[in-house]
């Protein structure tokens, strides 16, 4: 028997000022299916609340890794275990 | 050849001698070492806090020794990042690269800082005397930086 899943577990890590907009660390979450890409991805979050409003607004700015690797804003997130969203890096 | 993240300093004559000891084939031993400026904007600071992707940072430091390896017969390299508190004067970041022949060394060691600065997830927050701290902003130039080595490939 198979069951239809409504919606996909994923876990979402936020770091430097992403992290301190949102209020998190880190969740996990169940995204709808449909949710296609890192910018559906990026859309969908924004409707979760005014914190999270925030966090994106400079979305253009914000960059994300799947599976702790960099990925584009049209990368596609099916099969995705841990998404990460962040400034542009500053070490060195 | 290795990456390594930590909280503690690192001594740089160590680090070369861990590499190099017992080694004839090398000639070549450029090493790069980045430390916390004590003021930035014409403003000091107190405090630089680094913040890393646990994972991702030691995976994307491979990749990034990887394509230096790719690229030039290297005889050893190595890369070592702190993360956490550190004040002004202090080291954050060390790059080794040895080969047998000077130029190879001196282009992979700057490759490798190319690179880590675009690719790697580290984040610095500088805190000023005022205790007010802001993230540090990427910078345009580190950019065009890494840009030269496709150019050149």
């Amino acid at each position: 028997m198979t069951v239809e899943k409504a919606e996909m577990r994923l876990k979402i890590l936020y770091f430097a000022w992403v992290r301190e907009k949102t209020g998190r660390a880190f969740e996990e979450v169940d995204v709808p299916l449909g949710i296609a890409t890192v910018a559906d991805l990026v859309t969908w979050l924004k409707t979760r609340g005014p914190e999270f409003e925030l966090a994106f607004a400079r979305s253009d700015v914000i960059r994300a890794a799947i599976d702790q690797v960099h990925a584009k804003p049209t990368a596609e997130i099916a099969n995705a275990r841990e998404i990460a969203f962040f400034p542009p890096v500053t070490g060195g | 050849m290795g990456v390594r993240v930590q909280t503690a300093d690192f001594d740089l004559s160590m680090e070369v001698a861990a590499l190099t000891t017992g080694r004839t084939d090398i000639g070549a031993i450029v090493t790069f070492t980045g430390t916390v400026r004590g003021e930035a904007n014409g403003q000091p600071i107190a405090l630089m806090s680094l913040e890393h992707y646990p994972g991702m940072t030691e995976a994307e430091l491979a990749r990034v020794e990887a394509e230096a390896l790719a690229r030039w017969p290297l005889s050893a390299s190595l890369i070592v990042h702190r993360v956490g508190d550190l004040k002004p004067g202090d080291n954050i970041v060390l790059v080794v690269a040895a080969s047998a022949h000077r130029q190879m060394a001196f282009d992979a060691a700057a490759f490798l800082m190319d690179y880590l600065k675009t690719r790697a997830p580290f984040w610095k927050k500088e805190t000023g005397a005022d205790s007010a701290g802001h993230w540090v902003d990427a910078r345009d130039s580190d950019g065009e930086a890494i840009a030269r080595w496709s150019s050149t490939g």
